[in-house]
């Protein structure tokens, strides 16, 4: 089966002959024109059958357009509040004012590198305990203020550390949690890449959760799963599977509100147009969500939150030798609601 | 009267292998102790002060005042929404952890007494997969924390979990952020909430609710944190110190406001619940 590369590798070669077609005398449009159909044809048939780890990979890839991008594009000027006013500045998890259409919300966005030398700032994306004290100031901020909430989510999940430790970074997640379920503003999450357990829902507790259609979002990666339930690190694919981390399956489990389409070959092949999607999909929400009266739309959250789970009464047990009831018993009610 | 004072599904004989012999060999020193010694002192080693596990059960019949408890532990079992299969269906696993504890999940919540102060508790079952929370304990925390809002009492929760299922996925996940959600109505009450941190207490349940509780207590011999030892290791192969993530650790650090022992524990939560009893 033709994988990412082989086409990336095929587009490339489609452009190198583009840039001989504009040489005089050379006309090669009719190549280009089979060319391309058939490239276009080999990308739906290889993206209509993304197996689950596939999809892991393409959350991860560094291609994509990362919160950094997006800030740029969807959102106007934004202007980075930094530190968590105790023990310094997490690079990963960025908060931060914008405009969105003009209006000033409240960001909160994490942030992974690309270089080597990025990603030592930025802990390869994985926020620690100053990250997401600075989260709960935004989001107070936010609150006091009335500026919707606006999270951007992509982490392979907290930072796992000495550090981080010693600095309770468990209780950072809490109060985080504690605090977006708090606030009466509106709040809009968006998985745009991996949305990577505690770390990524510290920020993700919203009114509305929305992934990117390659993201993921899981309760631990498929490495780690795979190292403690399967004990065989190998088994990160069978892990991908079972986990049910995409967009597609946690919208049909109910999970999230919403997926945003990427353009085939995933958000980095036209991010001019995964930006227009994301933007117009964050307003529509926000439209939707401030439509409704403040008290009502703080009880949907309570409610959604409070549903959350899926249970049954327990099976009556089987006939057992296990002794007969007292009769005293026998008028007792027995029945779960 | 609670409906459920009585469970009346799943009755299952358990072999206790374990209570036909009266010794026990203690994991820490290797002495051989007599196993009701062990028992009517907390489970604690009578040689060594080695703490073993306290079953759910076993916890609060340590912490209420004898003959106080109503269990309102509902019986549901978890639907299994992903129908998870790892080396072994995760509806196996659950009918081990069920038929080795006599219990349908982590979790045991009822009401109660503490030298007469009424209290909603929470006890974790570390036994029953690891203490860990889906959506079934997740549940029972919120039913617990509504029970208490409701009758206008306390809220104790004793945690001993590794954290969130992994078999349940971003349904366990987000058992977080309900727990956390329905916490908030406990504190709109005015009512206390208590967390008691043991062996251990990690992962999604000490990044949630057993973080938030107005006091937060650790039984000596607990272990308490978020990424464990082994996973801190394999990520960034980091030096950690020997007593990482021990109720020390976690006190030298201001993670947590006391820490108790096993055997003052009952003591200790009625002094600090005697505090909040005239509160609002």
């Amino acid at each position: 089966m033709t994988d990412e590369r082989t086409l990336d590798l095929l587009e490339a070669k489609i452009g190198e002959l583009r840039q001989l077609n504009a040489v005089e005398g050379i006309d090669l449009s009719k190549e280009i024109a089979r060319l391309e159909e058939k490239l276009q044809h080999l990308r739906e048939k290889l993206y209509a059958n993304l197996s689950d780890w596939e999809r892991v990979k393409l959350a991860r890839n560094p291609k994509r357009p990362y919160s950094l991008d997006y800030l740029e594009t969807v959102f106007e000027g934004f202007y980075e509040l930094r530190g968590d006013r105790v023990t310094g500045d997490d690079r990963a998890l960025l908060t931060g004012l914008a405009r969105l259409d003009g209006r000033p919300v409240v960001i909160l966005a994490q942030q992974k590198g690309r270089t080597t030398e990025e990603n030592k700032e930025r802990f390869f994306g994985m926020p620690r305990p100053q990250g997401f004290r600075k989260a709960r100031r935004a989001i107070e901020l936010a609150d006091r203020f009335g500026f919707p909430l606006i999270s951007l989510i992509d982490t392979p999940g907290a930072y796992p550390g000495l550090e981080a430790e010693e600095q309770n970074i468990g209780a950072t997640i809490a109060e985080s949690l504690q605090a977006m379920a708090g606030v009466r503003v509106p709040s809009v999450a968006v998985v745009i890449g991996e949305g990577g357990s505690g770390g990524a829902l510290a920020i993700g507790l919203a009114d509305c959760i929305l992934m990117l259609e390659n993201a993921i979002f899981s309760v631990i990666t498929p490495e780690g799963a795979a190292s403690i339930l399967w004990k065989d690190k190998d088994k990160a694919k069978e892990a991908a599977a079972a986990l049910q981390m995409t967009a597609d399956r946690l919208l049909t489990l109910g999970l999230i509100d919403g997926i945003v389409p990427e353009p085939l070959g995933g958000a980095h092949k036209d991010p001019a147009k995964t930006e227009a999607a994301l933007k117009g999909e964050i307003l529509r929400r926000l439209a939707e969500l401030e439509a409704a009266p403040t008290d009502e739309r703080l009880a949907r959250r309570y409610a959604r939150y409070r549903a959350i789970g899926r249970f049954r009464p327990a099976p009556p047990a089987p006939a057992t030798d296990a002794p007969e009831p007292p009769a005293a018993d026998a008028t007792a009610p027995s029945v779960a609601r | 009267m609670s409906l459920f004072k009585e469970r009346q599904y799943l009755r299952i004989r358990v072999d206790r292998e374990a209570d036909d012999s009266l010794w026990m060999k203690c994991k820490s020193c290797g002495e051989l102790v007599f196993k009701r010694r062990v028992r009517e002192n907390n489970n604690v080693c009578p040689n060594c002060g080695e703490y073993f596990f306290l079953t759910a059960q076993e916890r609060i019949d340590s912490l209420l005042d004898p003959g106080s408890f109503e269990n309102l532990t509902e019986p549901i079992v978890t639907d299994d929404p992903l129908g998870f299969v790892d080396n072994q269906p995760y509806s196996d696993r659950l009918r081990e952890a069920q038929q080795k504890t006599d219990l349908l999940d982590a979790i045991l919540i009822g009401r109660g007494a503490i030298h007469g102060i009424p209290v909603v508790l929470g006890a974790m079952d570390f036994r029953f997969i690891g203490g860990t929370m889906g959506s079934v304990m997740g549940e029972h925390v919120c039913r617990a924390l509504e029970t208490a809002v409701a009758e206008r009492r306390a809220f104790v929760l004793v945690s001993s979990s590794g954290g969130a299922r992994i078999q349940e996925g971003v349904f366990s996940l987000l058992q977080m952020a309900k727990t956390v959600t329905v916490r908030r109505r406990l504190a709109s009450a005015g009512l206390p909430f208590i967390s008691v941190m043991t062996y251990p207490t990690s992962g999604g349940v000490q990044a949630s609710i057993a973080s938030l509780g107005d006091i937060l207590i650790a039984e000596k011999g607990a272990l308490i944190g978020f990424a464990g030892r082994r996973v801190i290791q394999q990520t960034i192969s980091e030096e950690l110190p020997q007593h990482f993530q021990t109720e020390t650790f976690a006190l030298e650090r201001g993670q947590i406001d006391r820490v108790v022992r096993r055997e003052e524990l009952r003591d200790e939560l009625a002094l600090a619940l005697g505090f909040f009893a005239g509160a609002r």
